[in-house]
């Protein structure tokens, strides 16, 4: 069976310029720079990194949103372009997204329902108004809003509720695929959690698949089935949450997974902390993105690119864990 | 130990036009010298206003009641020249986005300059001199020519430091940190959780931590109150406030953040959201979210009482304290207060 989403050598560069001499200089911001992932049926990949990393671009480029410098988007067989033809809104049909914030995503102007319902607009315009109300109810309901929010707008909402709302819109044409940029990064932490245990449910309920990009590690091994670790541009961690979160190989993830601070771990772990800042984009360092700020890097790190190399379901970027040289810089497992 | 900061029954009331909402309901808090008290709570619980007016900077629309002593010294409603001296001076505090409290045309250096010369009356070279050593504490390399770079020649975890330099150029007895790191990338935020650590060991400086981030606070803090609608519902030692939990906030609060090591389990989240500030239950204003609430506690605000064995842990819950011996006490209590006046 081939995957539902397939993604092949994804890259996304931008010309920009950067203040050099007199007149700058162009340059190449490599927002995204080759990756490659698969997404089956009904599964969860997870995508996680820090801002600039590529997160997003990532899921722009998956969605056709912005067109890609190279590589493929394949969904369900038939290829993703940036063209906004006929063919891409009967895919766009089956790929909805959700944002970080909800009021952006919201017209104000319009009562919820009305935005709920404005997908069977656009796709169904053959269908009755009063059957396209109830749909739109029917979703609010499943998403746990009250009938008697229909009539609201969305700054009568608290946050959570518009989520809900985002989420309903989402959901109206029974998706196969739904990328969510960030969605309960705006949350407070109780409606975090009733949000999470919403797309649980209904994820579970019409089995649609998820592309799921956060930079919350604890909430991004709640939601997915497969995790991938970006820096830089490039994946440089993949495999199960529970392999990649709990014996991270890269040195990268090793220090992400450290930094955590939870109630549990607390005073027991030790943090790796890295030094300095992730560099520009722009900037990108030669070899291995991550060595400048590597604790274990070696010469060779600076002039070759460490491929993605896999074993079993796990497959980690980097020259010293591929060739078994790794020295270790785990403080606690 | 030595109490530094103690707040006593401040209240605060915001200046609608019409009427005057209460946004805070007589928290009373104390900070320890070089102690680190974290304070957390979901947004609108009223964690960051309690300090903002404490050092008097909520403006004229704010009507603030109650007692801030620092030291022994009456400090609110003090003439504003007096609190000029200790903004800065005594208490430091910084902010969630360090980007939005510096000046974006001015150089580092005379930004840094400018609060030594505020709080020390330095001047010139030794103005200078200072002011690298400061970025040198704060973990910038390269002091000398980092001083006469813009803040956006920086990055948001450097900006950060610069804003804990300036903090630290008043040599404080206390830094009021408002979501410190709340806008900065993990490995970032982990830097500056260490930075905060280590001033704390060099300096004995008392942090207030205020943060909506549980792991956060958990791993810095001494001590941890909970803020819900206005009011502090639990207090503890960190320890026993994670492990031990009396309150169904608190305890909602925990259950609630996914974790990152064990088996993955169902969240359990709290239903509803939390109550605007003009539109409080009458009772416990948890009430209407809390899976144990009874009758009883619509009545009143439960009372501030210790909790268990510890003498430092307090929570606000008439049914967490159902299997203490002062069950009977507080039912005695409430009937009393039912009984109309």
């Amino acid at each position: 069976m081939s995957p539902l989403l397939q993604v092949k050598d994804l890259k996304r560069h931008y010309e920009v310029h950067v203040p050099s001499g007199l007149f700058g200089r162009k340059a190449s911001l490599k927002a995204v720079d080759g990756v490659s992932f698969s997404i089956e049926k009904g599964q969860t990949l997870g995508l996680v990194g820090e801002s600039g990393c590529g997160k997003s671009t990532t899921a722009k480029l998956v969605l056709g949103l912005i067109p890609a410098s190279a590589g493929t988007v394949e969904f369900d067989g038939t290829p993703v372009t940036a063209r906004h033809d006929a063919r891409w809104r009967a895919l766009r049909q089956r790929m909805q997204m959700i944002y970080q914030d909800p009021l952006g995503a919201l017209d104000r102007r319009l009562p919820v329902i009305t935005q709920i319902a404005e997908p069977f607009e656009i796709h169904y315009p053959q269908m009755p108004a009063v059957e396209r109300t109830e749909r739109a109810a029917q979703l609010m309901d499943a998403v746990g809003l009250r009938p008697d929010m229909a009539m609201r707008y969305p700054h009568e909402l608290s946050g959570g509720q518009r989520q809900r709302v985002v989420i309903a819109r989402a959901l109206a044409l029974e998706p196969d695929l739904l990328v969510c940029d960030e969605p309960v990064s705006a949350l407070d932490v109780s409606i975090q959690a009733q949000v999470l245990n919403l797309l649980d449910d209904l994820r579970e309920r019409t089995g649609f698949a998820a592309l799921f990009i956060s930079h919350d590690l604890k909430v991004v091994r709640q939601m997915s089935d497969q995790v991938a670790v970006m820096y830089l541009g490039r994946i440089i961690e993949s495999g199960l949450p529970e392999d990649v979160f709990r014996r991270p190989q890269h040195p990268y993830t090793k220090a992400l997974v450290s930094a955590i601070p939870t109630p549990a771990r607390r005073g027991k772990r030790e943090r790796i902390v890295l030094e300095g800042d992730p560099p520009s984009p722009v900037d990108v360092p030669s070899g291995c993105s991550f060595h400048t700020r590597c604790p274990i890097a070696q010469a060779s790190c600076r002039h070759e690119v460490p491929q993605l190399v896999r074993s079993g379901s796990h497959a980690v970027a980097c020259h010293l864990v591929n060739s078994g040289a790794a020295p270790a810089v785990q403080a606690a497992e | 130990m030595e109490t530094l900061l103690s707040i006593k029954d401040l209240t605060i009331d915001f200046d609608q036009g019409k009427r005057f909402v209460r946004a805070l309901h007589g928290v009373s808090l104390t900070v320890a010298r070089g102690e680190v008290l974290g304070v957390v709570g979901e947004s609108g619980c009223g964690k960051s206003i309690t300090w903002l007016a404490a050092l008097g900077l909520l403006g004229s629309r704010a009507r603030i009641a109650g007692s801030v002593l620092l030291n022994g010294q009456e400090i609110a409603g003090a003439a504003e020249n007096d609190l000029a001296g200790l903004r800065g001076g005594r208490i430091a505090m910084i902010f969630q986005d360090p980007s939005s409290s510096l000046n974006p045309v001015h150089r580092i250096g005379r930004q840094i300059v400018e609060a030594l010369k505020l709080h020390r009356g330095l001047s010139g070279a030794s103005a200078d001199v200072e002011a690298a050593r400061l970025l040198d504490q704060v973990g910038i390399a390269n002091a000398k020519r980092r001083l006469r770079e813009y803040p956006h020649e920086m990055s948001g975890g450097m900006n950060q430091r610069i804003m804990i330099a300036m903090a630290l150029a008043g040599e404080p007895d206390l830094l009021i940190a408002d979501e410190p790191t709340t806008a900065l990338d993990a490995t970032i935020q982990a830097q500056i959780l260490v930075l905060l650590t280590e001033l704390r060991r060099d300096t004995g400086m008392a942090q207030v931590l205020i943060s909506h981030d549980l792991g956060v606070v958990a791993d810095m803090s001494d001590r941890v109150a909970v803020m819900y609608g206005g009011r502090v519902i639990e207090e503890a030692d960190t320890g026993s406030l994670f492990d031990n939990p009396a309150h169904p906030y608190t305890k909602g609060l925990i259950a609630a953040l996914p974790d990152i090591d064990g088996p993955r389990r169902r969240l359990e989240s709290i239903p509803g959201t939390v109550p605007a500030p003009d539109r409080l239950p009458p009772g416990c204003s948890f009430a209407p979210r809390c899976a144990i609430a009874t009758k009883i506690c619509d009545a009143r605000m439960p009372a501030f009482l210790p909790y268990g064995e510890s003498q430092s842990h307090f929570a606000a819950c008439i049914k967490c304290r159902s299997d203490a011996p002062s069950e009977a006490a507080a039912l005695a209590d409430h009937k009393n207060a039912l009984v109309p006046a």
